[in-house]
């Protein structure tokens, strides 16, 4: 059977400049200038072998999943639940059916909230989340709160390094904590959070862990089961798949005791006139005629990044990070946030210049071809603690390198150029 | 391309924005946010006989929104109430790339048609403007209708 299973074609690569061909967009001129690509941590971008296995599989393969015996729709439920079991393989858990598709971190977060927090969560129960998180780790909390009456309750966050400890977690728990919700790492500062600690902590006091990977999951090693935790949400568009497609690990006792999210086709295993029974993990969760080829552009995606090895990746990011920190850390009158040793952190750098705009700063980066993200970055709570309204932030990946951080650096002192006086 | 956007005048009133603040004893208040930038324009302005006798702004945002309003403040006093909805008619027109015809007068207000090349920014231009259509309206009308709202009052203008 020819299921185009397009592997990852970095057999011996590493990563750095020498991947920028695999990356067709990173060919192109921004204002006459090379694209230098520093908004990761919105989006990354995407190599060949994703968009031959997105487009494989319109062109090969295409038909619904679950349903059909012919033969194309055997080879599209091969293909989406092979992505399945890679993704699997790809945190370590222990089972594919572990995996659970979604729309990306926001939904899986959202699924959660639902199909957990709905069904078990008690007037007075806590819920702890911290003031680092993106908005999606925190507004589905507050719907959840408003709906059982529990309460929500915020780690705070140090102004000067952004770092918590499992210290800082542990004087959180009361009798009432249910549920610890946090980043594993910062989508703006880069703060990496020992989530092993404090998943161990969390345990302890009886309550479930949901971690959001979206910026640890392209980024690091990351293992749930030597992690312990009981959720991990993150997204295939931060990891060099499509948009649209994420997934939710969740520990099988946990997702076997939840309501459904959403009713309709596929999720059930029968349904009479006044009732339906559901169909078995995860299917139980996933209700519709999915996004296919999603899961299957983030198979390859994973192809791509386990080739590479994630070790290597976060070695190259972090030498990067390096690099960025030092050379930022000498211009005059820039202020860089979050932690300065590259160990406690992610290749995200947020800073600002005095006395120029985020949004300025990166209306000029542009113009250099520099392609940055300045505004709120969806963590107002975050820019509270850091007595800002917005940040300008850089963020790296597989494909970036030194020459990346000067190309910054230089569009920053042309930014300044125009708004010195 | 770049100095289309960002003229002399247009960073002389950023770096030195003229009637910051609270007009005293304020006849109309309006405050816009554009959610998406986190530009936030709050504006005050004092009425006598139908005149604008002061205006003044407040807030904060990039430099296009911040000139923008200081150069607003600038241009109302000594206009009627009419004339300032009439003006602030022809500033959107022309910062959405409207005909050119019309815009010779607006002084350094000119100076902000550059915006028409950076699409993303004109809400940025306009974020003031609307702020005063808006302003104007609760004045003589004592609603303006349905705007989506901030807990703070702010209205949101999110595009043009
Ligand atoms: C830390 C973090 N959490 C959650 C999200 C939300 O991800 P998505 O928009 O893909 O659902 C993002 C990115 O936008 C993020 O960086």
């Amino acid at each position: 059977m020819a299921i185009a299973d397009k592997s990852a074609t970095t057999d011996g690569k590493t990563p750095g400049p020498g991947l920028r061909p695999d990356f067709p967009i990173l060919e192109r001129r921004i204002n006459d200038r090379r694209l230098v690509y520093l908004d990761n941590a919105a989006s990354s971008q995407k190599p060949e072998s994703v968009l031959q296995a997105l487009d494989g599989f319109y062109r090969h393969h295409n038909a619904n999943v679950h349903r059909g015996i012919h033969t194309l729709s055997q080879e599209a439920t091969d293909l989406y639940e092979g992505a399945r079991a890679k993704v699997a393989a790809f945190v370590g858990a222990r089972q594919a059916s572990q995996i659970i598709w979604t729309r990306g971190t926001t939904e899986s977060i959202n699924l959660v909230a639902h199909s957990w927090g709905r069904k078990f969560l008690q007037p007075g129960d806590e819920i702890l989340t911290t003031e680092l998180e993106h908005h999606s780790n925190i507004v589905p909390w507050q719907f959840l709160a408003k709906a059982t009456g529990s309460v929500l309750k915020y780690v705070p966050v140090p102004e000067h390094d952004t770092l918590l400890g499992a210290d800082d977690f542990a004087r959180m728990f009361t009798p009432r904590t249910r549920l610890v919700a946090l980043t594993q790492m910062s989508n703006v500062v880069g703060t990496v959070l020992p989530v092993k600690e404090i998943a161990e902590i969390a345990h302890q006091h009886g309550a479930v862990v949901l971690v959001d990977g979206a910026q640890s999951v392209p980024h690091m090693p990351v293992d749930v089961v030597d992690l312990d935790v009981d959720f991990m949400a993150f997204s295939a568009h931060k990891m060099l798949g499509p948009t649209g497609v994420g997934a939710l690990y969740g520990r099988m006792e946990l997702l076997r005791t939840m309501d459904p999210y959403q009713g309709g086709g596929d999720m059930i295993a029968t349904v009479s006139m006044e009732k339906s029974t559901w169909n078995a993990v995860p299917h139980k969760f996933e209700a519709g005629t999915p996004y296919i080829s999603g899961p299957i552009g983030l198979g390859s995606a994973v192809d791509y990044l386990a080739a590479l090895g994630m070790e290597n990746v976060q070695a190259h990011e972090r030498e990067i990070t390096e690099y960025a920190l030092e050379s930022l850390g000498k211009i005059p009158r820039l202020t860089l946030y979050g932690p300065r040793d590259p160990l406690s952190r992610g290749a995200v750098i947020a800073f600002n210049v005095e006395d120029v705009h985020p949004h300025d700063i990166g209306q000029v980066l542009d113009s250099q071809g520099v392609a940055v993200r300045a505004g709120h970055h969806c963590a107002q709570p975050l820019m509270r603690v850091l007595g800002v309204g917005s940040t300008v932030r850089a963020s790296f990946y597989v494909y970036n390198s030194r020459d990346d951080v000067d190309a910054l650096v230089d569009a920053i002192a042309t930014a300044k150029g125009y708004f010195s006086d | 391309m770049l100095d289309d956007l960002y003229k002399e005048i247009i960073l002389d009133h950023y770096k030195s924005p003229r009637n910051r603040g609270e007009a005293p004893g304020y006849d109309i208040k309006a405050r816009g946010l554009n959610p998406l930038c986190g530009d936030d324009i709050e504006l005050t302005l004092t009425v006598e006989d139908g005149i604008i006798k002061e205006a003044r702004f407040a807030g904060h945002g990039c430099s296009i929104s911040q000139a923008s309003a200081s150069m607003l403040t600038e241009e109302l006093e000594g206009r009627s109430v009419a004339d300032a909805v009439g003006l602030a008619d022809r500033v959107r027109e022309m910062l959405k790339g409207g005909d050119e015809a019309d815009a010779d007068d607006l002084g350094d207000i000119e100076a902000l048609r550059g915006v028409q090349k950076f699409p993303v920014r004109i809400k940025c231009a306009t974020l003031a403007w609307n702020a005063l259509k808006l302003g104007i309206q609760e004045h003589e009308n004592g609603s303006a209708g349905s705007m989506d709202r901030t807990e703070s009052g702010a209205a949101i203008f999110t595009d043009e």
